[in-house]
């Protein structure tokens, strides 16, 4: 019954976004759909499930900033600096979350995949946008279950996994991607990790073609070199009660337009922001406690100034009394100091 | 089955309805109201009156007038009244002698008298500033900003998000929401994994906003448990969203005080709530009160009565609250929540420790705090106990710019700090204590049909 309810449901998807016959990845993101209804409760980046099994994506976690992303299949094995993994046996039917002991006797831990541990974990096709950024616009684009969302490029998919995290169950993207191959490789993705139900891949021009899809998005992103061509497309993108817009720049300039363009398509709220994060570096500091003497009428004062020699070699005859010990976070001393400039707009009624 | 596109439900969900929390916006100020008809609202130092908003479409702008009263403004009613061409090129010749204005305080304040609208005194400003032709194109464009912020009192109605919210909070009371900027705020949803489906707990001491965007982002599937300090949850920050009830219904709460009663299987559910019981003490001696006149003695029956039903409804209400009790104690007991969401103004550090306990492996958490050092002692603790693997100690930056033609820079003033955040994810401590742990007996005590019942009428 459900999937003959998701049939008509897609169908009714396909004439209202005046669906095109050469848009092969709708076919394939149309026909996964019905792939999905058959082996229920797997895992995917939409829903948690507590048990890894075969066909799964998993994140190797090896150490502080090391980590790979695998593919879950009987019989293969997986080398890591601590040995190998054998899928069989040391994977499927383990809880995620476990330590594994590889080969050599090392151990890993084995997690279950997140839009943010696949976004620092996965293949880069172009510059993706990090979680910093992606939070902002996922908050400020009002993003939940059930949004429509229009975005171009899809680039490595970084984005398009978090929208789609937090557009499901009922939501839709709609992604735009005009280099052949990463749309092909974003839709194939998009398939291994079992949310292709909820996305639709184009390899189109934005600027020239559109989205593809007329008066059905509640958000529109933009992360293209020119946005300011895209926007007259964005806007018939929008529902008719209106929505939000994100365009992601790299440089002033491209803003400076990009926000001219707004104003002239009678866009509101335009506001521009950068978010920057700093991770912390927690710690042990040990400081010397600098010697000020001996304090006025102490007990040492008269041995301290009998001998001058000893009071020079003090602090480093005894550095462990002389010091002090403190748990403090200190920032990196390089860090990411500018990703791109993030300009919002709402899309009025119209 | 929701409809993928939403173009049916579109129309309807745009209209102002009596009873829904709305936003009003003027400016970069906004403030939460129930709209509710011939209610008085203050809003920017101004009466304001709801009527007229009910029916009209989300996201429409009024024009408050001296009653109080909202017009409807025309949508296409737009700034471009200013054609006067004529400008300086520089300040050299303006002088500050403080007479430049031509209308005194009195003047204005009669013409505000006279009911003429924002527009018309910025006019009549305009007209009698002696400096205004000569100053640049740029500075006329900033004169005019000013006066209309000043005289123009338009307000639009918005439809509540977490954006919204969030940013209402930081702008109007920080220190109700411990100081969290919505930057901050979009990273623990972020961080946190937070989505439709998942099994969450929520601290929080932020009138219940951190609550109210986790609901959010959860869209009604799933269950959110609070857990709450003191007698009971703050909610009037998630009551603002206006989620219709069946949001509410994923929502559970458990107070913090029998959380280790919780864990060492102690947690005893019949026990009597010590406070409703003092309650019941206190309204006794007014019952005392010994009257011999047959029309008092009536309405004393009467008072008994309604006495009576009040227990009858006393007790209905604590029965409830036990059930939800033990609604919330099956949900946690599984130990198996998706993610932890602590942000509040207690030291976080036990309270992590011990909620840790209750979420799955390989789920993230995210703890929010206004200082640094208490989540430093955090970081070195989970260290220490190990479970958590990920650690990462944040904060962030958030600068607005101005983008105009010839005049974009970051906007002058910004926040000093919206606080500081540590996530991680979770993972199964040292395999053979977990599962020790995990086939313990806990909490056996909890009557098992009564929990199945509970849990099965509340999903």
């Amino acid at each position: 019954m459900a999937g003959v309810s998701t049939l008509a449901m897609w169908l009714l998807c396909l004439l209202r976004s005046g669906y095109s016959a050469s848009d092969e990845y709708f076919i394939f993101s149309w026909l996964s759909v019905w792939l999905e209804l058959i082996p229920k409760n797997l895992m995917s980046f939409v829903e948690y499930s507590e048990f890894i099994k075969e066909g799964d994506v998993v994140i190797i976690f090896l150490g502080h900033e090391s980590m790979m992303p695998i593919k879950v299949e009987a019989g293969a094995q997986t080398q890591t600096r601590y040995g190998a993994i054998r899928h069989s046996s040391d994977l499927i039917g383990r809880r995620f979350g476990s330590k594994v002991t590889c080969s050599k006797g090392g151990w890993v831990y084995v997690l279950h995949p997140t839009p943010e541990l696949w976004t620092v974990n996965l293949p880069h096709r172009t510059q993706i946008l990090y979680s910093t950024d992606i939070a902002n616009i996922t908050l400020m684009l009002d993003l939940k279950p059930g949004s429509v969302v229009c975005e171009s490029g899809t680039g490595s998919g970084s984005l398009s996994h978090a929208i789609l995290r937090t557009i499901a169950p009922s939501g839709h993207l709609h992604t735009v991607e005009f280099h052949a191959q990463r749309a092909e490789k974003a839709a194939q993705e998009f398939r291994d990790h079992k949310v292709a139900h909820l996305v639709t891949v184009r390899n189109q021009d934005v600027c020239k073609e559109g989205f593809g899809v007329v008066g059905v998005a509640d958000a529109v992103f933009l992360d293209i070199p020119s946005p300011w061509e895209a926007i007259v497309h964005a806007k018939k993108a929008f529902k008719r009660k209106g929505g939000r817009l994100c365009s992601f720049s790299p440089c002033i300039e491209q803003v400076q337009r990009t926000c001219e363009t707004l104003l002239e398509q009678g866009f509101g709220e335009i506001c521009t922001l950068e978010v920057l994060q700093r991770v912390h570096d927690v710690r042990s500091v040990t400081m010397p406690l600098v010697y000020l003497g001996p304090e006025d009428g102490g007990p040492e004062s008269a041995k301290m100034t009998t001998d001058p020699a000893a009071e020079e070699a003090r602090p480093v005859a005894n550095p462990g009394y002389q010091s002090v010990t403190c748990r403090t976070a200190t920032p990196p001393r390089e860090m990411a100091g500018h990703t791109g400039y993030l300009t919002f707009a709402t899309k009025p009624r119209g | 089955m929701a409809d993928p596109l939403g173009v049916e439900s579109d129309e309807e969900e745009c209209r102002i309805c009596e009873g829904e929390y709305v936003v009003l916006k003027r400016g970069e100020v906004y403030k939460s109201v129930q709209v509710e008809k011939r209610k008085k609202v203050i809003f920017e130092k101004q009466w304001i009156f709801m009527d007229n908003a009910v029916g009209q479409l989300y996201g429409s702008t009024f024009e408050v007038d001296s009653g109080g009263i909202l017009n409807l403004r025309k949508p296409k009613q737009d700034e471009d009244s200013t054609d006067n061409k004529e400008a300086g090129l520089d300040n050299r010749h303006i002088v500050d002698d403080g007479k430049s204005q031509k209308l005194t305080r009195d003047d204005i304040e009669s013409l505000k008298e006279q009911g003429l609208k924002g527009q018309e005194i910025i006019q009549q400003l305009i007209d009698n500033s002696t400096t205004f032709k000569d100053k640049t194109e740029f500075a006329q464009e900033k004169y005019i900003k000013k006066k209309k912020k000043k005289y123009e009192s338009n307000v639009t109605v918005l439809k509540p998000s977490c954006r919204i919210l969030a940013m209402m909070y930081h702008g109007r009371e920080p220190g109700k929401i411990c100081h969290l900027r919505y930057d901050t705020l979009a990273h623990m949803l972020t961080m946190g994994n937070i989505h439709a489906g998942s099994k969450i707990i929520v601290f929080e001491t932020c009138a219940g906003l951190v609550l109210g965007s986790v609901m959010e982002r959860m869209g009604g599937h799933g269950s959110v448990v609070q857990m709450y300090p003191g007698g009971g949850p703050v909610r009037a920050g998630m009551e603002s969203f206006g989620f219709p009830s069946h949001f509410h219904e994923t929502l559970h709460e458990f107070p913090l005080c029998k959380v280790n009663a919780l864990l060492s299987g102690t947690l005893n559910l019949d026990e009597k709530d010590m406070d409703s019981q003092s309650e019941e003490g206190s309204s006794e001696p007014q019952s005392m009160e010994v009257s011999l006149d047959p029309a008092e003695a009536k309405k004393r029956e009467e008072r008994e009565k309604l006495r009576e039903q009040k227990a009858q409804e006393k007790k209905a209400k604590l029965e409830e609250k036990r059930k939800r009790l033990a609604a919330a104690a099956a949900l946690l007991e599984g130990r198996n929540a998706d993610g932890l969401v602590i942000a509040s103004r207690f030291s976080p550090c036990s309270a992590l420790l011990c909620l840790l306990k209750f979420v799955a492996p390989s789920r993230p958490f995210v703890v929010y705090c206004q200082y640094r050092e208490p989540l430093i002692e955090c970081y070195t603790k989970l260290r220490e106990q190990g479970g958590a693997i990920s650690l990462r100690l944040t904060d962030s930056w958030l600068r607005h710019y101005q983008v105009l033609p010839n005049r974009t820079h970051p906007v002058l003033l910004m926040s000093g700090g919206g606080g500081y955040l540590l996530s991680g994810i979770t993972v199964a401590s040292a395999a053979s204590g977990a599962q020790q742990k995990s086939s313990e007996p806990a909490a056996k005590r909890i009557k098992l049909d009564e929990i199945t019942s509970t849990a099965d009428s509340s999903a």
